[in-house]
């Protein structure tokens, strides 16, 4: 069984449980013995689920429709968000948001790529593929982050940067780059949490960070599969075995020393409990940051150069 | 993004294994003549040559390979290579990777799809780093992103410009997302080597795409462009897919970012050499 086709076995369930109860409420009939083996039941089919999930369920869990975004986390997350746009040279990026809010009462910018929660939405956020405004926009507000101390938060969400004429027309490979330049001496702590889909340098341009996180069941990659599929075989439908193939689940980054931690997820997956997820982010955040901020900054940065510089794989 | 990137025949033209300046080993067997694919001429290989590898009818710039872009910009006798000891291996269990690398190794002659080293351009000392679009589209997987970051901290321990030619199809897709961190990687040497007040040139030519355009090619405090050359974050294949329109004539062409701001000079070949040399010049410290 797939992983959807659990799903589905476990909605089904979740309906029955529910009648139980609701007929054992109207009825005034004691069946808590019944839901409570229902129940166990689905919590060991949930478990068989995400025990045997492979990367392409992953890959599709990461886009399910209903997974959380970044303005999900934000709200929850934070205390008092004030959305800035613009980045001052051409546009405003839906794409891509930014601001800045309070962390337990202490100021911070938060940047995140942000998909659309319908198709409407998608539309206008372009499905989280960002053009060069966006990342121009995100590098605007780090800047300004670090003139005022402030510790940046990215939350990764993106299939991968716009390919389109005027993103070409508007320098996507610049604006990608500057921000991997400039990220890597900023000197304020960042942490990255990739949280459904990181595709490629227009996921990489808001992770060059002290932390990388990823939440469980998100992914991270070169390209999308279909992507790498394209290219190496010609053959866009051949996404499921990229999938497999390509090692793009938190827990293959995790040993690769690419990411530093996974967030744990809900049985089912963070739509299954927003709040849950988020409260666990937080907490980490808070963590996390106190640790970073009692660096001296050119421990911080030396650190971070480092982190990146390890890696790779070769022979000497 | 692929089938821009096929092997074009002229590949052949220019092994400089050297024995004599006219020596070269074909990889693939040929014969004297070559069909330019621009004008469709019929032109004598050794005129390509003598025409620093253009066309003599046509002026189609093909593309060169790593040793003889630095045969045209180093001086005779004083490039001095870096880390050609290091060697790539295969992270992801990508099949068949270990030996398609063995195989270019031998057919090229250089350990990965950038050559990197120290020499002088008219007597200037600078670090120079090269990529060869013939060693699997120039794409970069951890041995070149090594080799450049290895080059930029070089520099910035020597106090030297770094030149770097590009010529790449993006991330190397075999080595999965290790190839995607040394675009984190070479953008944070370079960051290094320009705070230390050091002077970077990127010369990006024929042709630039993906995680390198979207990393060191486009980091240069001066960016200069082959004629013509292509240069892009996407692949206009993959624009075309995308935005289901073909793509108007000349885009991402070396013109064209010159046109939108993203390139400071395009230079003709023969003149390369001479507008490194100036600008080195202006910057010596
Ligand atoms: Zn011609």
């Amino acid at each position: 069984m797939s992983i959807f086709e659990i799903e589905k076995a476990v909605c089904e369930l979740e309906n029955k449980i529910k009648e139980l109860r609701e007929f054992s409420r109207l009825q005034n009939i004691d069946l808590s013995n019944e839901i409570e083996i229902l129940e166990k039941k689905l919590k060991e089919l949930q478990k068989e689920a995400f025990e045997n999930i492979r990367a392409w369920d992953k890959v599709q869990l990461a886009r399910k429709i209903e997974r959380p975004t970044s303005l999900d986390y934000i709200e929850r997350i934070f205390d008092n968000f004030i959305e800035l746009h613009g980045d001052r040279l051409y546009g405003d990026d839906p794409a891509i948001i930014g601001g800045i809010a309070l962390l337990k009462g202490k100021p911070v910018t938060v940047i995140g790529q942000q998909k659309g929660k319908n198709t409407q939405e998608n539309i206008k956020r372009n499905f989280g593929m960002p053009h060069p405004e966006g990342y121009r926009k995100a590098l605007r507000l780090m800047k300004q982050a670090e003139k005022f101390k402030r510790p940046i938060i990215c939350f990764v969400d993106t299939p991968g940067a716009f390919c389109g004429i005027g993103s070409e027309e508007r320098g996507q490979g610049e604006a990608i780059a500057k921000n991997l330049f400039e990220m890597s001496t900023l000197k304020v702590p960042i942490i990255s949490i990739v949280i459904a889909e990181g595709g490629s340098g227009g996921a990489l341009a808001l992770a060059v960070s002290d932390r990388v996180w990823m939440l469980e069941h998100s992914i991270y990659s070169i390209l999308s599969p279909e992507g790498f599929a394209s290219i190496l075989w010609k053959d866009a439908s051949k996404a499921k075995e990229a999938a497999e193939l390509m090692k793009l689940t938190a827990q293959d980054l995790l040993n690769f020393g690419v990411i530093d931690k996974i967030i744990e997820e809900p049985l089912g997956g963070a739509h299954k409990d927003v709040d849950r997820v988020s409260k666990s982010i937080k907490q980490n955040l808070i963590d996390e940051i106190d640790n970073l901020s009692k660096l001296d900054i050119d421990i911080l940065l030396q650190n971070r150069y480092n982190k990146f510089r390890k890696m790779g794989k070769f022979i000497e | 993004m692929i089938n821009l990137f096929k092997k074009r025949q002229y590949v052949t033209l220019s092994q400089i294994e050297k024995k004599n300046e006219n020596y070269f080993k074909p990889f693939i067997p040929d014969g004297i003549f070559e069909k330019c694919d621009e004008c469709g001429k019929i032109i004598l290989k050794e005129d390509i040559e003598k025409n620093l590898m253009r066309c003599p009818n046509c002026n189609k710039y093909f593309r060169m390979t790593a040793k003889q872009r630095i045969e045209l910009i180093i001086d005779k006798g004083t490039f001095v290579e870096y880390d050609s000891n290091l060697k790539t291996i295969n992270p992801l269990d990508y099949p068949d990777y270990d030996i398609k690398i063995q195989n270019l190794v031998k057919d090229t002659g250089i350990n990965e799809a950038v050559i990197t080293g120290e020499g002088k351009i008219n007597g200037e000392s600078c670090v120079i780093a090269v990529m060869d679009s013939y060693f699997l589209m120039g794409s970069m997987g951890c041995v070149v992103g090594e080799k450049i970051t290895r080059a930029f901290e070089k520099a910035t321990e020597k106090r030297l410009p770094v030149v770097v030619f590009t010529a790449s199809g993006g991330a190397r897709m075999q080595e999965g997302i290790l190839s995607l961190m040394q675009m984190a990687k070479t953008s944070a040497a370079v960051k290094r080597h320009s705070d230390s007040g050091l002077l970077y040139i990127s010369v990006l030519t024929d042709p630039t795409t993906g995680g390198v355009t979207a990393s060191f090619a486009m980091l240069g405090d001066i960016i200069l462009a082959e004629p013509k050359a292509l240069i892009g974050f996407a692949g206009p294949r993959v624009i075309e897919q995308t935005i289901k329109q073909k793509l108007p004539q000349g885009f991402q062409r070396a013109e064209f970012l010159l046109e939108h701001g993203f390139i400071d000079l395009i230079v003709e070949r023969e003149n390369l050499k001479k507008t490194l040399y100036n600008i080195l010049l202006m910057h010596r410290g």
